[in-house]
């Protein structure tokens, strides 16, 4: 089982904008917890603070009893956190395979992992030789995804990972999460599509203006359309 | 009708991948037509080669009946094609308003004088800020663009083409990323562009519901192939869309 994240009091300021106001909340080991929110509310920013891509200004964050605010983006990785951004970051000029494997800390890639992660999404091992920039949007979006998970991690923190999928790949990126979770990864996910986040969701978390507004299991607010009005703003029964 | 947008034997070929393959369809105005498939089937491409960001191998596309294959992305512009990217495009250092000045600027063929400030083309500037109004985001319109979520990212990137006033819209995904109370934004905003009858609106979406709901037609690229051409309750029930696209077949991975 790995380890529980937690982050107590942070702030965070980019420029002269002061994203996170202090933020709290906790993501339970080897659970899935979903990060909501309207844009701007701060999901990304707080996932690249964990990540030490932003530099907390003040509070706590830990993985299990190791303290991460001050470390840098690299030693997070190291420790076995895994992200995979919003932006369908790829290494335009290496391959699929070099991708993965800059993800893999030993440098090695495991075969039957891969071929687990080519279940999912076999558009990589087609493309396996191929320059990653040659890859449409959505490809680029399944490398971010498995570079993240190209070996277990103990916590994986995902920004939107089924922006640009077809609906045949969100389903199997459904099964993926849930088939990775069961392996006991504590996971923390920031996803707009209610639908995914109510399937793989085992709590949620929800911010607005940079602070946590709401902590709870996901079934609970996944049955309270009044909630869901109230924390995200609209009726979600024509988005799922 | 002369289509406003037409592609004949449209090809493109990376090395020995060919990612649009003698795609040949026509568009016409007051039509909205989704165009859906897996990922990798070619639908950026095939904007691409129609926008100009791409030149094609092969093929052709026109624009109003006339051949602009050989021209530019910024003359195509000109000829009433607007795009928005699947990837914001932006200037991050300005401001939310000059970012959408500068288009209504390159509409009215303004160019820098430096006798002559911005703030002196009032009707400029009123322009940007209607613009920025139907978008939701004039309360915005001193932050830098870079400052911005993602999701306004988008919609800055939207107003931006409409401040161009094409008479083609090319959509890529204009919802991937926002947020579920700003999806009816952009929708409502692509519904109005619709009810007006005289645009060509094209539209590559992944949200089924967000299709159906504002759909003519549809059209399916599969390996860079026009698979399917039709109106949408037929395409969406084709067997294509259902297992190539939907991945509802049975056998298929749950």
């Amino acid at each position: 089982m790995s380890a529980a994240l937690t982050l107590q009091g942070v702030h965070t300021h980019i420029g002269r904008y002061h994203i996170l106001q202090g933020v709290d909340f906790d993501a339970p080991a080897g659970r899935t917890t979903m990060l909501l929110g309207r844009n701007g509310a701060g999901k990304t920013t707080t996932l690249r603070t964990i990540m030490g891509l932003w530099r907390a200004s003040k509070g706590r964050i830990a993985l299990g009893a190791t303290a991460l605010e001050k470390l840098a983006a690299s030693d997070v990785a190291r420790l076995g956190v895994g992200y995979a951004p919003e932006t369908m970051a790829v290494f335009s000029d290496l391959t699929v395979k070099e991708n993965l494997v800059l993800g893999a800390r030993q440098g090695a890639l495991d075969d039957a992992r891969l071929a687990w992660i080519f279940g999912f999404f076999p558009a990589l091992k087609k493309f396996w030789l191929s320059r990653a920039g040659a890859l449409s949007g959505g490809q680029k979006q399944m490398l971010s995804i498995a570079r993240a998970i190209v070996e277990p991690r103990e916590l994986l923190l995902i920004d939107e990972p089924t922006k640009g999928l077809a609906p045949a790949i969100v389903g199997a990126l459904i099964a993926c999460l849930n088939e990775i979770k069961a392996t006991g990864v504590t996971i923390l996910l920031v996803e707009q599509n209610f639908r995914v986040a109510r399937e793989v969701g085992d709590e949620v978390r929800v911010m607005d203006n940079g602070l946590i507004v709401h902590r709870g299991p996901m079934a609970a607010l996944a049955a309270d359309e009044a909630l869901q009005n109230r924390l995200l703003g609209l009726s979600l029964a024509s988005h799922q | 009708m002369t289509p406003s947008l037409e592609t004949r034997d449209l090809t493109i070929r990376f090395g020995g991948h060919v990612a649009v393959d003698h795609v040949s369809c026509a568009f016409f105005p007051g039509e909205l037509t989704a165009i859906v498939g897996p990922n990798g089937a070619g639908k950026t491409t095939y904007f691409n080669l129609m926008s100009g960001q791409l030149a094609a191998s092969d093929g052709a596309v026109l624009i109003g009946g006339v051949d602009v294959t050989p021209l530019s992305a910024p003359k195509r512009t000109r000829l009433g094609l607007g795009r928005a990217f699947q990837l914001t495009n932006l200037f991050p250092r300005l401001s939310v308003g000059e970012n959408v000045r500068l288009a209504t600027q390159a509409k009215a063929g303004v160019h820098y004088d430096m006798r002559r400030p911005w703030r002196a083309s009032h009707d400029l500037v009123e322009r940007a800020d209607a613009v920025l109004a139907s978008v939701g985001l004039l309360d915005k319109r001193d932050a830098p663009a870079a400052a911005l979520p993602h999701g306004d990212q988008r919609k800055l990137e939207v107003a931006m083409m409409m401040a161009l006033e094409p008479s083609i819209f090319m959509f890529d995904e204009p919802t991937a990323g926002m947020s579920v109370d700003e999806v009816p934004v952009i929708l409502g905003l692509i519904a109005r562009l619709k009810a007006d009858k005289s645009k060509t609106i094209l539209l590559v979406e992944h949200k089924m519901d967000v299709v159906r709901s504002l759909a003519d037609r549809i059209i399916v690229l599969a390996d860079g192939r026009l698979a399917a051409d039709g109106e949408p309750a037929a395409v969406i029930a084709s067997p294509i869309v259902q297992e190539a696209y939907l991945g509802v077949a049975p056998g298929a991975r749950a």
